[in-house]
């Protein structure tokens, strides 16, 4: 669909909602001329600072954890292989919001039954779901990328004496990273997005601010029509830093 | 020791792939220094023979010795016996994210634990060897075909090996470039390192073996030296198929 049809079609929807009497737009609530509204969207926009910090945390667990997870994937022994592949499926198969209450409300017990007795605040357990689920893609991602690399560069390696760990250090890695790093980047916008589930334990981000501002003023319309916003500029800010990442891995790929 | 070593060894071996026999009861004794050609049809198992040696391929029965140390059928681990095997490669497979210097020196240091600048030093004189020494700061895809095969050639001497394997080094080359390489493969067969060569490159053969092999169907079906080699093969298949290659 083009562009400018989508736009035309988001504004018609908004101007329809204008016209009918009770769902007029009143965006006095967040007015930053009037003290009430100045102080609603300094709330609001105060939750970009728990958004950026769980979705940057999670992104480099999950970066972490991807790669613990892919190296026995890519063994010839399929019994090596095997637990990486049943955590990929596994974790790929379960919805983020079962796996946030999983984590929030289940694992602290499972976690007290063996006498550790550690809470698991919202902060934690959101970063800790999006770190797991997110790792699962990772891995794929790390998966194909090591995989695109000729089978002749690890033969080379290995006749002039390099170990599996060198070979990947030296050899595999470097070449890999430059496939791996754009769609590892891309899936940095899918953290940033389900990040919003972390309103749901409590957690104070973009979303949850926005609804118990709602709460209080019941104007759904322009609040989450800012929410949008906000999420919008983040994913945009995000996606031009990947095309400026891609320009650069493109320009020294052929020195 | 009172007996001579061989540099390669094989006996009995045979080696599947899945139901798919290639190679069939190959016995094969490389002296330390000799020069071997090999040679055959497409899909007779040269590639795979050479690939034993340093096991890129295991065996799944029969014994592979270098240097007298047997080559594990099974683990692929501590091999310590490869390093002194050195391979050249068809497709050159050069690191292209690394310069020709750093492709040179990336084995001696991670490997055989040199210094940097030792490792240096010891790609300095091979690039010389191979008569390219002002490529040492490129990157390999600004060399010519002829010039990569030439540094992955310095790359497998850097490691000082006893043993040089190369499959068809000049197979990918356009020929303009097969010369530069093969001259020096053979200034390398003239100072004594142990060589298996599979090539269709007859005139190199002539000049460089001491002693020829044809494969077909993953058995070795005939040996002798270059000279009764090309002038009376025992078999037909051999003698069938040096006339199709030397028509070119
Ligand atoms: N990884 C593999 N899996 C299954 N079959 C293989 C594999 N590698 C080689 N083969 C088969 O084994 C046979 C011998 O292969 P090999 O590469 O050793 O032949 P070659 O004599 O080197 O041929 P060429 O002159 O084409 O290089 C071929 O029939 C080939 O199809
Ligand atoms: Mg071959």
């Amino acid at each position: 669909m083009q562009k400018k049809t989508v736009i035309a079609i988001l504004l018609i929807t908004l101007l329809a909602s204008c016209s009918s009497p009770p769902g007029t737009w009143g965006w006095y609530v967040i007015d930053p001329t009037t003290k009430a509204g100045w102080n609603n969207i300094t709330f609001l926009l105060s939750g970009f600072s728990a958004t950026i910090q769980l979705s940057i945390i999670a992104a480099i667990l999950s970066i972490i954890i991807g790669l613990i997870v892919v190296l026995p994937g890519l063994s010839e022994n399929r019994w090596i292989r095997m637990p990486s592949r049943i955590y990929v499926e596994f974790i790929r198969a379960i919805p983020l919001l079962p796996m946030l209450f999983w984590v929030f409300y289940g694992l602290p017990v499972i976690l007290k039954s063996m006498g550790i007795n550690i809470p698991i605040d919202p902060f934690w357990g959101a970063i800790l779901t999006l770190a797991i689920s997110d790792s699962a893609f990772t891995a794929e991602i790390y998966r194909g990328g090591i995989q695109s690399i000729e089978k002749g560069q690890t033969e080379a390696a290995k006749t002039i004496g390099l170990n599996y760990f060198q070979t990947m250090r030296y050899v595999i890695l470097p070449q890999a990273l430059r496939r791996i790093l754009p769609p590892l980047a891309n899936q940095f916008i899918y953290i940033v997005k389900m990040s919003a589930f972390a309103s749901v334990i409590g957690m104070q981000e973009l979303t949850r601010r926005a609804n118990e501002v709602n709460v209080s003023e019941y104007r759904p319309l322009e609040i989450y029509t800012l929410l949008i916003f906000e999420y919008l500029i983040l994913v945009l800010i995000i996606s031009s830093g990947i095309r400026w990442l891609e320009r650069k891995l493109g320009a020294d790929q052929r020195k | 020791m009172s007996k001579k070593t061989l540099a390669v060894e094989f006996k009995s071996v045979d080696k599947w792939f899945d139901d798919f026999q290639v190679l069939k009861d190959i016995n094969l004794e490389v002296s330390v220094g000799e020069k071997i050609v090999i040679c055959g049809p497409s899909g007779s198992g040269k590639s795979t023979l050479v690939r034993c040696i340093n096991s890129l391929e295991s065996h799944q029965s029969g014994v592979i010795k270098v240097s007298g140390d047997e080559v594990s059928s099974k683990s692929k681990k501590d091999n310590k016996t490869l390093t002194e095997v050195g391979m050249v490669f068809q497709q050159f497979n050069l690191f292209p994210h690394l310069t020709v210097k750093e492709n040179l020196i990336l084995g001696p240091m991670k490997a055989l634990g040199l210094s940097r600048k030792d490792a240096e030093e010891r790609a300095t004189t091979l690039l010389k060897r191979v008569k390219i020494p002002e490529q040492v700061d490129k990157y390999p895809s600004q060399l010519s075909g002829g010039q990569q095969q030439r540094v992955a050639i310095a790359r497998a001497l850097c490691m000082e090996p006893n043993i040089m394997l190369f499959d068809e080094p000049t197979s990918a080359l356009d020929p303009e470039m097969i010369a530069e390489v093969l001259d020096v493969i053979i200034d390398l067969a003239n100072e004594g390192i142990t060589m298996i060569v599979v090539t269709h490159e007859m005139g190199f053969a002539k000049k460089a073996a001491d002693r020829m092999i044809f494969m077909d169907e993953g058995m070795i079906v005939e040996t002798g030296a270059p000279e009764d080699f090309f002038k009376n093969p025992k078999t037909d298949r051999c003698k069938l198929f040096l006339d199709q290659i030397l028509q070119h």
